[in-house]
């Protein structure tokens, strides 16, 4: 899923500072799992910003509303009337979601109340990690499941680089070496000889080289 | 021969190879490099030249592989894949061919993360690996790595590295192995301190004989003393240092350190020299220049071989 995490209060502050009256929207897909932009979210944000209103001797008017799907503009259309009353949009969705709502409604100043973070996936309670780059050409067939491109720090494609230390990468002891999980891996597999296979440098243009990316389904366009 | 380096020659026949190092400057006098240079000219076949090494913005590589070059002397251009796309690079080798430089390294680089510019971006359009093929089409088959053909062709001799020490350890061979169908002619490894762990690497070199297809330049590093020991095995990523080594230095005087430090050095050496498969030695002496031409010297590697 996308991960994303709130941005820090005095620069949501900062964005909503000239306006008196703000739809707040969540969104129930991926930023609801990674609790930075759901239904409770936008709840705890909103009493967060009416509170420092209050504060400063001043009042909010805050509507809030969590759509089922932000990048998607069906559930967008909804907004439609609760809209209208707001001086300005606060999104607690991803980038997608707030693209979407800024781009059907587009004399609303829309601002985006999260850092939208990485493709990861949940390691325990709390904690995710990033585990895809969207490259386009996915290789985690040659390479036992563990992605090069995401998980080493130089997306190397040929092995582990001469700074790997306590199966550690370089960067420091909280990451993994992805080339000795990817090692670990072939081994137990039975794989080994996968390893000295050459990966030829890669066409980037699946992975945003070529500009801005998309997919036209043919066979679902109406 | 492929080319006409210096180095080629030399380890083509069967003698032991010498290389050493020289740090572009933090800034753009070129005396830095002349000096420095300077020092270690008649002891080595070849000064490499590193590329913002550590991750810290320097002169480049090829700038100053030119200044070395015009001194007559032979420079090999190291080239990290992290700071510049396969456009960049393949331009950059056209660039140092014509100035007459004919040997190079091909090198994925420390992380951004331990340099001074710690929020720039990595380009990792290509890996190390990949950056050989790059210059082994160039070479040899006249394309670009975009599959073009280039009007004359950079004869360069490919080098690349090698680290014995990191882990997975079992990988390690395999990776050489990979350097060399990648299509590398010599290798020279992180700085051995510990010889026994060098020598099981160079066991499984040897058993897959890969060097007959690669030649392995062993690293030397000699220690200034016991607290850059301590800090190179604690800090530097992918170091062996074997607390016989530190115990050692901490053995003498502060004063005596450095000389214990070379002896170390001039000692691995002569044992390396008898490894099967070692066909020279590069010197890494850390802004310690100086003292490279004694440690040859005294490892019973001077004079160097003349073309």
């Amino acid at each position: 899923m996308i991960t994303a995490e709130q941005k820090p209060m005095q620069e949501i502050i900062k964005y909503i500072e000239p306006y008196d009256k703000i739809l707040l929207i969540g969104c129930n897909e991926c930023v609801t799992v990674c609790a930075a932009g759901g239904r409770k979210e936008v709840g705890l944000l909103a009493s967060a910003l009416k509170l420092d209103r209050l504060k400063h001797g001043k009042t909010l008017d805050i509507k809030e509303i969590t759509l089922e799907r932000q990048c998607d503009p069906e559930y967008v259309e909804e907004l439609v009337t609760a809209i209208d009353d707001a001086d300005a949009v606060l999104s607690m969705a991803c980038g997608c979601g707030v693209q979407t709502v800024a781009a059907r409604y587009n004399n609303k100043h829309v601002y985006p109340a999260v850092n939208t973070k990485f493709m990861g996936a949940s390691l325990s309670q709390g904690v995710w990690a990033e585990r895809c780059q969207g490259c386009g050409d996915c290789m985690l067939g040659i390479t036992a499941g563990i992605c090069p491109v995401s998980r080493c720090s130089k997306s190397l494609l040929n092995g582990p680089c001469g700074g790997t230390s306590n199966g550690q990468c370089e960067i420091g002891p909280d990451t993994d070496c992805a080339w000795r999980l990817i090692w670990e891996r072939l081994k137990a597999l039975g794989l080994e000889e996968r390893y000295e296979e050459l990966v030829e440098a890669r066409d980037w243009r699946p992975a945003g080289g070529a500009g801005p990316r998309k997919i036209i389904r043919e066979d679902l366009a109406l | 021969m492929k080319t006409e380096s210096r180095l080629e020659k030399v380890l083509t026949s069967g003698a032991l190879a010498v290389t050493s190092e020289v740090g572009p400057p933090r800034g753009v006098d070129p005396e830095i490099v002349k000096t420095k240079a300077n020092m270690i000219k008649d002891h080595v076949d070849g000064i490499n030249v590193t590329d913002n090494q550590t991750a810290m913005v320097r002169m480049s590589s090829m700038a100053a592989g030119v200044i070395i070059k015009q001194m007559g002397l032979d420079p090999i251009i190291q080239m990290v894949t992290r700071d510049r796309n396969r456009l960049a690079m393949q331009s950059e080798i056209i660039g140092a061919s014509a100035f007459g430089i004919d040997t190079m390294l091909c090198l994925s680089g420390d992380h951004p993360k331990f340099g001074d510019h710690p929020m720039a971006k990595s380009v990792y359009d290509i890996d190390s690996i990949q950056l050989i093929q790059t210059v082994k089409d160039m070479r040899d088959e006249g394309k670009f790595q975009g599959g073009a053909d280039m009007k004359g062709r950079p004869n360069m001799y490919i080098g690349a590295a090698a680290n014995p020490f990191a882990d997975p350890f079992e990988l390690r061979v395999m990776r050489l192995a990979k350097k060399a169908k990648a299509g590398v002619d010599f290798v020279q490894t992180q700085c051995i301190f510990n010889l026994d762990k060098f020598e099981l690497w160079m066991k499984g070199v040897e058993d897959r004989e890969l060097d007959k297809e690669v030649h392995v330049l062993a690293g030397i590093t000699p220690m200034k003393s016991v607290g850059m020991a301590r800090y190179m095995k604690n800090k530097v990523p992918g170091m062996d240092i074997p607390d016989e080594v530190i115990k050692r230095l901490a053995g003498v005087s502060k004063e005596q350190q450095p000389e214990e430090g070379i002896k170390i050095a001039v000692e691995s050496i002569e044992r390396l020299k008898e490894t099967k498969g070692v066909h020279g030695f590069h010197i890494m002496a850390i802004e310690w220049e100086e003292r490279v031409p004694e440690i040859v010297e005294q490892a019973g590697l001077y004079p160097r071989p003349q073309f």
